[in-house]
């Protein structure tokens, strides 16, 4: 996907300004929510399930090479292949490579963030392989040709009137009558459903991701609430599961441990429909199941992350909280972002992953209203790890010159207390002179950012200290 | 007072000395009540935090230093504001990492600095509220305050006892207002559509005026409020806590 983050102002306002995006946003602001707290209310000990949950990954991220190597020797006992792959460039070429070999026409899918991260459905098109997406939120999508706005609720940025508008338009080459009626959930969800069934016996390949990696068992793990990543999983001959490193789990209590601050953050549900655990290709007395696993573990830049200051982010589960809690993701909606990861986790994520250039306002785009890292089920300080973005940023001069003039400026009369009080005395004596009849200003020529908007309040007249000075 | 008043060091923020010193003094007025001997230093200024989020550590180290020089000398440090208090106290020991002995400072300056209306409440233990005020107000949660200081039910239960003050809820007090310092200036079409949302907010719960403990998100809600052409002012929580209601609210003309 190629990235438009560096766009986030611009694209920002005119997603503020979309009727159709605010409704659909309001839906998630309002109504998920509300759930959430209840959800997590209901569970005395969600806290200290987070802290269990954060103690873990730090000990599994301490550990990686260890359980990494064991899940793919039990992974290789239980009869799969493991492929490591460095970068995105070597995981699409693993994949290929496999979906080649199984001489794959179409390849389902089920949902996968690392899939999106390292844009496999187009390399898969480009070489003729037909992928379709079978998450519901991610099959609209990709009719539309739209990235997912959000890590858990690809579609939340869509109304209903867009899914049928979006459905009659693509559906109605088919065999669909053009006037059928397509205006409750139901009949959108039933007719999704024939076509995707259309591709789940199509395909000879079913590509899903992972919530968890079990090192102990060699499993890989989906929660799902629709059932699609078992189709994807079992139907076809192949199943290529793409993870990305830090997925891996000591134990099976400990992806369970996870899967119980997931559910609750992710979806506000105690646990989701379907938790689906896959070992190896299906045995001799199975009564279905791939005939090849092949699990593609795919690094893309964590190494990187896991000996620096970025580490912490290696925790996260994607969970998508901090994005259906942020303000300004509320705001702006995901696709604002510009890349793969929206919100919070992508302000720290993206720069990591495209560079800061590219992301430079990801991580200053945030009131660091802390809201984020307050419902993190894995307790990742998301404001601290985006700061230190910031200090990257003005260090290598990322942040342009007039930002950081402004900085500095501030800061050498901060620091000269008798300098500042002159200045302050005689620009705050001016300003009250030009303000105080009316009480505030509707523009003022240096803070045309506030002004343009809002009114600027004007200040009394003299500031305190010198009040205070003449009272004493 | 008490022979061995307590003597607290008032932080009084540099928009609340530039742009409202009536909070700077409701805050005296309040603290003396409590019992506390106030000063105010001289050369305070700024807590560096507009630098420290814009990514300029060295400068907010440079700040940081000078107030805790400025303020090492009380028994407590009192902002009427819990971004800076919150500056001070979760984010000044962390820029010294490297330096034990500034990092020492740091620490034993974070332990004794406090927002006003919860050190009032949870150092002090005091309750003497002796204030009026008619009409319906609704408290909003400011982000620094409540999620780095803790500060939610101790500014509630002070205006509880303001006589002739209604306090509605507000559903969405704990989402951000937009303010976020510079954030505002630097991404305002964004700070704009939150400072609409808790306009709406404010007007659904039918109140005549906001409070908050934080001047930057008051002058930014209250400065959308007055361009709506809105009926709800707004004032510093400490202003009313203090029986200043009758003054003229954020914005307005005196």
């Amino acid at each position: 996907m190629q990235p438009t983050a560096h766009a986030f102002k611009e694209v920002s306002r005119q997603k503020i300004a979309d009727p159709d995006l605010q409704r659909a946003l309001l839906k998630l602001k309002t109504d998920f929510r509300a759930k959430r707290v209840q959800v997590v209310n209901r569970l005395p000990e969600f806290e200290a399930l987070r802290d269990e949950a954060k103690k873990l990954k730090d000990h599994v991220l301490e550990n990686l090479d260890y359980y990494l190597e064991t899940f793919e020797r039990n992974c290789t006992a239980a009869g799969g292949q493991v492929h490591w792959c460095a970068t995105a460039a070597e995981a699409r070429d693993t994949v290929l490579r496999i979906c080649r070999d199984a001489g794959a026409k179409t390849v389902t899918k089920g949902k996968s963030m690392i899939g999106e991260e390292i844009a496999l459905n187009d390399h898969l098109e480009a070489h003729g392989i037909k992928a379709v997406e079978t998450d519901l939120g991610e099959y609209i999508i990709q009719l539309r040709g739209e990235p997912p706005s959000h890590i858990t609720a690809p579609a939340v940025h869509l109304v209903k009137r867009q899914w049928t508008e979006t459905f009659r338009a693509l559906h109605t080459a088919s065999d669909l009558a053009p006037d059928r009626p397509l205006d409750e959930p139901r009949q959108i969800l039933d007719e999704a459903r024939a076509m995707l069934r259309r591709s789940f016996f199509a395909a000879e390949v079913g590509i899903t991701g992972a919530n968890f990696l079990i090192a102990e068992t060699g499993s890989t793990v989906i929660v799902t609430n629709e059932g699609n990543g078992d189709l994807t999983q079992t139907l076809a001959g192949t199943h290529i599961v793409l993870a990305s490193i830090e997925k891996v789990v000591p134990t099976l209590e400990d992806a369970m441990t996870l899967v119980r601050v997931l559910a609750r953050s992710a979806t506000a549900q105690e646990i989701t429909s379907y938790t689906t655990f896959s070992t190896g290709p299906r045995r001799a007395t199975d009564a279905d199941g791939p005939k090849a696993f092949h699990v593609v573990l795919v690094d893309n830049g964590r190494s990187d992350l896991l000996g620096g200051e970025f580490r912490e982010i290696l925790r996260c589960i994607r969970c998508g909280a901090c994005q259906s809690l942020c303000p300004v993701y509320g705001a702006v909606g995901g696709h604002t972002y510009g890349w793969v990861y929206a919100g919070p986790v992508g302000a720290v994520l993206t720069p990591a992953l495209i560079g800061l250039e590219e992301a430079r306002h990801l991580p200053e785009a945030s009131s660091f209203c802390g809201a984020c890292e307050s419902v993190c089920p894995m307790r990742i300080p998301l404001p601290s790890l985006m700061r230190k973005w910031r200090e990257r940023a003005f260090e290598t001069r990322v942040t342009p010159a007039a930002t950081r003039g402004a900085y500095k400026l501030w800061a050498f009369f901060a620091r000269r207390p008798v300098l500042y009080r002159a200045g302050a005395r005689a620009a705050i004596g001016l300003l009250g002179a030009l303000g105080r009849k009316r009480g505030r200003f509707r523009s003022l020529p240096f803070a045309a950012g506030w002004t343009a908007t809002r009114d600027f309040p004007a200040p009394e007249g003299l500031t305190f200290l010198d009040q205070w000075a003449r009272r004493r | 007072m008490a022979p061995n008043p307590i003597r607290v060091g008032l932080f009084v923020t540099c928009l609340v000395d530039l742009f409202r010193p009536r909070i700077g003094f409701a805050a005296v007025r309040l603290l003396e009540a409590a019992g506390c001997r106030v000063e105010v230093p001289a050369s305070q200024t700024c807590c560096g935090q507009p630098a420290y989020n814009g990514g300029d550590r060295r400068d907010a180290q440079a700040i940081a230093r000078d107030v805790i020089a400025a303020f090492e000398g009380f028994d407590y440090v009192v902002a009427p504001s819990g971004s800076c208090a919150g500056m001070i106290r979760r984010h000044y020991p962390g820029l010294f990492d490297d330096d034990p002995a500034m990092r020492a400072r740091a620490d034993a300056l974070a332990a004794r600095t406090w927002e006003i209306v919860s050190f009032l409440a949870d150092v002090m233990k005091w309750d003497g509220v002796a204030a009026q005020l008619s009409g319906k107000a609704a408290y909003h949660d400011c982000c620094s305050g409540l999620r780095e200081l803790g500060v939610k039910r101790q500014p509630r239960a002070l205006l509880a006892k303001v006589a002739g003050l209604e306090v509605a809820d507000l559903p969405g007090s704990e989402i951000c207002c937009g303010f976020g310092g510079a954030f505002c200036v630097k991404y305002p079409a964004v700070s704009d559509a939150l400072a609409g949302d808790k306009l709406r907010e404010l007007e659904a719960a039918g109140a005549d005026l906001l409070l908050a403990g934080d001047l930057g998100c008051l002058m930014h809600i209250s400065g959308k409020l007055h361009r709506e052409g809105s009926r709800v002012r707004a004032r510093h929580v400490i202003e009313v806590l203090a029986d200043m209601g009758g003054e003229p609210a954020i914005g307005e003309p005196g």
